[in-house]
């Protein structure tokens, strides 16, 4: 609570300091997490905010030694330590690459490698001398910002923002098609080599604020988030942006209200929760919005296929006009009395069926014959399709027609038609229906 | 207390060795393992376990009250497999890829964990700087027992069994782990069930993971995971040799970068992976397999390229 609230020498208090930070590692690392979530290079950036660190260490000791020469006014000046880190952090990218080129490591070795060798070398160096604000940057520091920390976050963030505006296309294209890149005339090598300079800015404003280990979090878990929630590019970057921002927000005020430890953890968790919301809710790509989806394809599926046996009990009895009875229903489907009214009560509701006679009779609607004459015309053509062009054998086409007769759409079958010449009747001699037709009656 | 600063101490040879000895078992345990995850393409699922053991470390932690008890492996191991099924919960059940699905399972833990330990720093001993920077450090300060006259702490038994008993294990599970490595249908089919031995192996991965977590901290741990096997990779080509070398690998950046830690004054943590990190990049420039400068040799002008 303390540090939150203490007053920064901006004369802003803490917390505003805390909620631009907030706005900065949105712009930072939400609009770049998009880009290396689609790459599925997530880990490559948790590979740089690792090896960024003894940059940070160096950036300190080397602005330390500026001030003391009287270079600089600050002991911690934003620009030197974002320039070590951003030596650090293309230094990590470009020894990856050579691990690539020369050995037969696969990519996560590297990756490991390069990681944890490169931070051990960071606390190393931050045994010489321990710099004062290097736990900054090791555990994050929302909760007590100052001006200094905020001046170096905004000004990355700035260039972070602007370049992905402009470069967006040209960022875009080489991000998900090199070689296309290269034929547009695009400099592949420098889009690369600027892309993980940005990373690298971006994985600086994040670490000062949630840390070294939770900067993945930072990078990866809004930019998952909005992927689930949207296809479309520009607007999954506009959501990435705005969950970081809620997500570093939400964990700013929660930290500060419960306790005065590191806003860090529970700005990660906060993007977490994000993401939960998202994994089970989503619009589309959602737990339950997948759930309902297929549900209501098995009950598509369920309904075709008692209107398929109603047709075959109707077909069988010459489409007699009043219609099949319940008793023949039961026994073509092999239910009781129960189960069958169950199944008929279903199509009732989805006005695919009209019962008369008291309920004892069973004609097909329009709409419910149109289904039933579609399912049935496109098991047969796919069974006689099997049978005239894959040489399957008669008797042996029949489950897999099962399957795919709720599967075709209009569309093919039109093409497996005019494949077959149009034919009237199935390997087994019945008849193709065609559901554009009016129904079939004969007055017996 | 000041992890870092060990400068003004004179280290007397009993550091050195506990130090050694405690590096040595920790990193052989991990190397063992650490080579299928290198062969396995895992490594990074290995380094989300590093860091996903810690609330499990922390809540066992906070229920037993000390650091060398078996409850911490069982805790470690429990939320180790918690991080590889989430993994795969995000992965087959939404269209995050998987290495989304590692980053967001494993900081997710990790921060869980730090928080717990934020929330309790204040009534019991857990130090954040633990976490980062390991403790091997700290053995000085723990209760002593003697075998045979020779007196240690007691947590260097914990590393050497858990090292050992690791080593063992990986020699037992020897030819499942290679068959499934290599050809997992070949493996499916002698009934050793993918699914199964990857969880033996995660559960492994955590337990070493434990103890190398209070060696060289959650960030470093995959440095002793990886290191070795991709190191020996780059000199062998049979799997035998290969764990043979990352064997000898622990050992040398063990003894290497504790000597380095001691005379510098530096973290040992960071003095054994810098270390380890040396002889990789020997095997790098040197190697007989895939040196750079072997190959530099073989493609000279003049020579036949047969």
């Amino acid at each position: 609570m303390s540090g939150i609230l203490a007053a920064g020498s901006t004369g802003l208090s803490g917390l505003t300091l805390a909620l631009i930070a907030s706005l900065a590692l949105g712009v930072a690392s939400g609009l770049l997490g998009t880009f290396v979530v689609l790459r599925r290079e997530s880990l490559f950036g948790d590979m740089l905010s690792h090896a960024v660190f003894p940059g940070v260490v160096a950036g300190f000791f080397l602005s330390g030694w500026l001030a003391r020469e009287g270079w600089v006014e600050n002991a911690k000046n934003p620009l030197v330590i974002l320039f070590c880190a951003l030596v650090a952090g293309v230094l990590g990218a470009v020894v990856v690459t050579v691990l690539g080129r020369t050995t037969r490591l696969k990519q996560d070795a590297r990756l490991g490698i390069v990681l944890s060798v490169f931070f051990a070398g960071g606390i190393a160096l931050f045994g010489f001398g321990q710099p004062a604000g290097v736990q900054g940057f090791l555990y994050g520091q929302t909760a007590a910002i100052d001006a200094t920390d905020l001046r170096l976050m905004l000004g990355a963030a700035a260039i972070v923002g602007v370049a992905v505006l402009l470069f967006r296309r040209p960022l875009l294209v080489v991000s998900f098609d090199e070689g296309y890149a290269h034929n547009l005339g695009y400099p592949v090598t420098w889009l690369t080599l600027m892309f993980s300079v940005l990373l690298t800015m971006s994985v600086v404003v994040a670490m000062q604020a949630v840390g070294v280990v939770l900067v993945s979090a930072m990078l990866i878990t809004p930019a998952a988030t909005a992927h689930l929630m949207t296809d479309r590019f520009p607007r999954m970057m506009a959501l990435s942006v705005l969950f970081t921002i809620l997500a570093s927000v939400g964990g700013t005020l929660l930290s500060g209200s419960v306790s005065d430890f590191a806003a860090g953890p529970v700005i990660a968790l906060c993007a977490t929760a994000l993401f939960v919301a998202a994994y089970v809710f989503a619009p589309r790509y959602g737990l339950a919005a997948r759930f309902w989806h297929d549900r209501g394809q098995r009950q598509r599926i369920q309904r075709e296929n008692v209107l398929k046996d109603i047709y075959r009990v109707l077909e069988r009895e010459g489409f007699p006009a009043e219609g099949a009875t319940v008793g023949t229903f039961e026994a073509e489907r092999r239910l009781d009395r129960e189960g069958a009214e169950r199944e008929l009560k279903m199509l009732e509701d989805a006005g695919a069926l009209i019962r008369r006679n008291g309920g004892e009779r069973l004609v097909l609607s329009e709409e419910g014959w149109r289904q039933a004459a579609r399912v049935v015309r496109n098991h047969r053509l796919w069974e006689l399709y099997l049978t005239n062009e894959a040489a399957y054998q008669a008797d042996h086409v029949h489950d897999d027609a099962e399957i795919v007769e709720h599967l075709l759409g209009e569309e093919a079958i039109q093409r497996l038609e005019a494949e077959l010449g149009f034919p009237k009747t199935d390997p087994h001699g019945s008849p193709i229906p065609q559901p554009s037709a009016p129904p079939i009656h004969t007055t017996s | 207390m000041d992890l870092l600063a060990a400068t003004d101490i004179i280290i007397p040879t009993k550091l050195l060795v506990w130090f050694g000895l405690a590096c040595f078992f920790t990193a052989l345990g991990c190397s063992q393992v650490g080579t299928f995850l290198v062969m396995r393409k895992m490594s990074l699922v290995g380094d989300a376990i590093s860091h996903s053991v810690l609330p499990g470390i922390v809540l066992a932690f906070l229920v037993v009250g000390t650091l060398d008890s078996p409850w911490l492996l069982i805790g470690a191991g429990l939320s180790g497999v918690l991080a590889t099924l989430l993994i795969e919960l995000i992965h087959y059940r939404s269209r995050i890829k998987q290495d989304a699905a590692i980053g967001i399972s494993f900081t997710s833990l990790f921060a869980i964990g730090v928080l717990l330990i934020g929330i309790y720093a204040k009534s019991v001993d857990l130090d954040p700087d633990c976490v980062i920077f390991g403790q091997v450090e700290y053995l000085q300060g723990y209760p002593r027992v003697e075998w045979w006259g020779v007196e240690f702490p007691r947590p260097l038994v914990s590393f050497a069994v858990v090292g050992v008993s690791a080593t063992v294990v990986v020699a037992v599970l020897y030819r499942i782990l290679l068959v499934s490595s290599f050809d997992p249908s070949l493996a499916a089919s002698y009934g050793y069930f993918p699914a199964v031995v990857q969880l033996v192996l995660m559960g492994l991965t955590s337990f070493v993971v434990v103890s190398a977590f209070q060696a060289v901290g959650a960030i470093l741990v995959i440095a002793l995971l990886i290191l070795p096997g991709a190191t020996a990779y780059l000199c062998a080509n049979r799997l035998p040799m290969i764990l043979l070398l990352a064997g000898v690998h622990a050992l040398l950046s063990s003894v290497g970068g504790v000597w380095l830690a001691l005379s510098l004054g530096i973290n040992t943590g960071a003095a054994v992976v810098l270390a380890g990190g040396g002889l990789f990049t020997l095997a790098w420039l040197f190697g007989p397999v895939d040196g750079v400068v072997l190959r530099v040799w073989l493609r000279r002008p003049g020579r036949d390229c047969s």
